[in-house]
């Protein structure tokens, strides 16, 4: 999945600077310029946060707040129409919308779906071309190179390759006498989820891979090698050397993976556009259409506070229960040490 | 003084800088396209017309005028159907209209209008807007005044493959609904696919809907639920059950719940190719499907047309005609000019040069004779006998209540909806507006 904009979590062993630092014993009270000193330090540091609070405030925080304002009210977009006030009647009407819990449920199956099925083929991956194949670095560039495309390319490209009629995907199977099987990838409303899950694996289990593989790289050879002399088999030298130490790395990309799976809307635009009949549909999407297609924004701006939320709870509780051991300092640790 | 141990001073001071120097190169390259020369009118000029035939016809209307007028610079800027919509609502809603562009009227304009980012062009027109035919001119007629004019207008029906039909051996084009029935049960039977539909772009699906509706509970029946916002009638729920009749066949193109219109495999390239033997559709059908293939041919002579038919039992006439145009509407903030150009455009010698590309049906009064394809001769006698008119529904209504027409035609298509539920969905869309 992909990473979120603003790349806030810190990897595993990075120090931050102290937010709340102790006094420091200072000289004598008479002492006048080293007092100064500390002031002048302060101000030259809130002079060079300014440009950044600014932009953040600018940006992030102020836009949040004018979308919490207006989903409290039923408003078509326009600057001059008047804003109808609501209270949490979009939020009320959210919760009650078929359309918005089947987005709820489909973006948990991705998820999932993602935790299991791509992650580990990921992992799998990497722990192959950690070994000393031939032509190991050509397959790690190879299954890198999809995560370049943007996703729109790769959203267009397999357009083409699910295409009933003339899609590469239809050859393919015909060439095994599957061709029936291969016409609906996209226009079944039972399998077109698992058929968008298909170009997000292809899309981002590359970037997976390569955060798996640096990983690995700071695995000391000496404790694998350890175990393998203390009689351990392959499996048991990865299930217990390898994969703890690993740790970090598959916490953070199971972060990076959720979130991005709870804010994906590219691929599945461009790929379906939520359809057929909504079967395909994800949060993102239904607020554009009702944002941008109805009219209807301030039940659009409704579904980005709720995206919004989720994200943040998520993010939150998982860097305060799961993350604890790899981050100091993180905000919901702030104080403790 | 204090400094964090692994980040100097120096390098501090050198990152912040470049961070504002790149903030500063971002705002100085998104700058808009304000200003230009004094005393030159600039035209912003957004249109759908991104492909063949009409993309150079009107790039030539333009380079004319501005030839002709030295004071005017058009900016044209041409965008696919969908693209087009979404540009047009971020600019609209931020006050910030283009100049000319594409409107198909009824109740999208009329929240433009009520916004205020349309102007009244009533007055400026009124010396040559007699020359427009009436019908046409309705959809873009706002209580009484005018805010756009139409250069095509035309009625959806059946486009069908002549060979097709010989082939499964249906002599006539069917009159009533139970007929048409009869000819996919026939067409099926030879092997062919009888419908081609672009269940992804949902509009398409729409049009079924609709010319059931106007079939079975006439013209009224839609002015009646524009008024009250009320679909949950008899006729409606009739017009679903109908179509439902025709789903359960599975009449359509393999795929084709993911099919695009004008997609290289989509509905129209489906026609065009003989993959299917008919589709319902506007005027424009036959242009599209030619650009879908790869001689840009088309049928060509064994292409035909047919009105939707009549419904048993309905109170519809047969020549109520379901369709809609396309026109141009003028931003708030248009300069003078583009009145002008509006007029150059719609003078009669240019509608004559437009219609005989066969892409549209002019609505100036005199351009009827220029018309060459046989097809679109049917298609603007059939309009011109027209007893009533509908405009598409999803531009009639408001946008909300026109997208969950779409949406639920869409969930009827795909059969996870009855008839009586579609119409309680969108019956409480058009309610809560």
């Amino acid at each position: 999945m992909n990473p979120p904009a603003l790349a806030d979590e810190l990897p595993a062993g990075h120090r931050p600077t102290e937010t709340a630092s102790p006094a420091k014993p200072g000289p004598a009270p008479g002492a006048r310029s080293p007092r100064r000193g500390r002031g002048r330090d302060r101000w030259i540091g809130v002079i060079f946060i300014t440009p950044a609070l600014i932009l953040f405030v600018g940006l992030v925080l102020g836009p949040i707040g004018i979308a919490a304002y207006t989903s409290l009210f039923k408003w078509n977009g326009y600057v001059t129409a008047p804003m109808q006030y609501v209270g949490l009647g979009n939020f009320t009407r959210l919760f009650q919308d078929q359309i918005f819990i089947g987005d709820l449920k489909r973006g948990f199956i991705l998820i999932v779906l993602s935790l299991v099925v791509q992650l580990p083929a990921a992992l799998g991956l990497a722990m192959l071309l950690n070994q000393p194949l031939k032509g190991r670095t050509f397959y790690r560039l190879l299954f890198f190179a999809p995560y370049v495309l943007s996703e729109v390319t790769t959203g267009v490209l397999f357009l083409l390759v699910f295409s009933p009629n003339r899609g590469m995907a239809k050859e393919v199977f015909g060439w095994v006498g599957l061709e029936d099987l291969a016409v609906n990838w996209l226009s079944d409303q039972r399998i077109v989820l698992y058929s968008v899950f298909v170009v997000i694996s292809w899309k981002y289990f590359g970037f997976h891979m390569i955060l798996y593989l640096a990983g690995r790289q700071n695995i000391p050879k000496e404790l694998t090698e350890a175990a393998t002399v203390d009689g351990a088999s392959p499996w048991q030298v990865f299930r217990s050397v390898t994969l703890p130490l690993l740790g970090p790395t598959i916490r953070i990309s199971i972060f990076l993976s959720v979130i991005g799976a709870i804010q994906l809307f590219d691929m599945v635009w461009v790929l379906t556009r939520g359809g057929p009949a909504h079967a395909s549909e994800v949060m993102a999407v239904t607020l554009f259409e009702y944002g941008f297609r109805r009219f209807e924004v301030g039940y659009a701006t409704a579904i980005s506070i709720v995206m919004f939320l989720i994200c943040l709870v998520f993010a939150l509780l998982y860097q305060r229960y799961v993350l604890r051991r790899d981050i100091e300092g993180a905000i919901t640790v702030m104080g403790r040490k | 003084m204090t400094t964090p141990p692994y980040l100097s001073r120096r390098s501090f001071l050198g990152l912040t800088g470049a961070a504002a120097g790149a903030v500063l190169l971002g705002a100085c390259s998104s700058g808009g396209s304000g200003g230009g020369e004094p005393g030159v009118q600039e035209i912003d000029w957004w249109h759908i017309q991104n492909g063949e035939p009409l993309k150079p016809v009107w790039q030539e209307f333009a380079d004319e005028f501005m030839a002709a007028n030295s004071g005017v610079k058009i900016n044209i800027t041409d965008r696919e159907n969908e693209a087009f919509k979404a540009a047009l609502t971020t600019a609209t809603q931020a006050g910030n209209p283009p100049d000319l562009f594409q409107s198909w009227g009824g109740g999208v304009l009329r929240e433009q209008v009520q916004a205020g980012v349309v102007k009244d062009i009533t007055d400026a027109v009124s010396g040559w807007v007699g020359n427009i035919i009436p019908a046409a001119l309705g959809p873009y007629t706002i209580d009484g005044r005018i805010y756009g004019i139409p250069w095509d207008v035309g009625m959806v029906g059946f486009w069908y493959n002549k060979d097709h039909f010989a082939q499964a051996g249906i002599t006539s084009p069917p009159a009533t609904w139970s007929e048409l029935l009869a000819a996919v049960d026939a067409l099926k039977e030879a092997g062919i696919v009888p419908i081609a539909l672009a269940g992804a772009d949902k509009w398409p699906a729409h049009f079924w809907w609709s010319y059931l509706a106007i079939r079975i509970g006439g013209l009224e029946l839609l002015a009646q639920a524009e008024a009250d916002g009320d679909f949950n009638k008899p006729d409606f729920i009739r017009a679903g059950e109908e179509f439902k009749r025709l789903i359960d066949k599975e009449p359509f193109q393999p795929g084709f719940l993911a099919a695009g219109y004008g997609a290289p495999d989509g509905q129209a390239a489906a026609v065009g190719n003989g993959q299917a033997a008919m589709e319902l559709m506007g005027q424009w059908a036959p242009a599209v499907q030619a650009a879908n293939t790869p001689d840009e041919k088309g049928l060509g002579d064994k292409l035909g047309f047919f009105p939707f038919p009549t419904v048993e039992g309905g109170k519809g006439k047969s020549t109520d005609v379901f369709g809609g145009g396309n026109g141009f509407a003028v931003g708030r903030d248009a300069p003078d000019a583009t009145l002008d150009f509006l007029k150059y455009f719609l003078d009669v010698e240019q509608q004559r040069r437009a219609a005989e590309t066969g892409a549209i049906l002019p609505t100036v009064k005199g351009a009827e004779d220029a018309i060459k394809d046989p097809n679109a001769k049917v298609v603007a006698e059939t309009f011109a006998q027209a007893t009533g008119f509908q405009l598409y529904l999803d531009q009639a209504f408001p946008p909300a209540v026109g997208t969950q027409v779409n949406d639920s035609v869409a969930e009827l298509v795909a059969g996870n909806k009855s008839p009586a539920e579609i119409v309680q969905d969108i019956t409480a869309t058009a309610q809560n507006q």
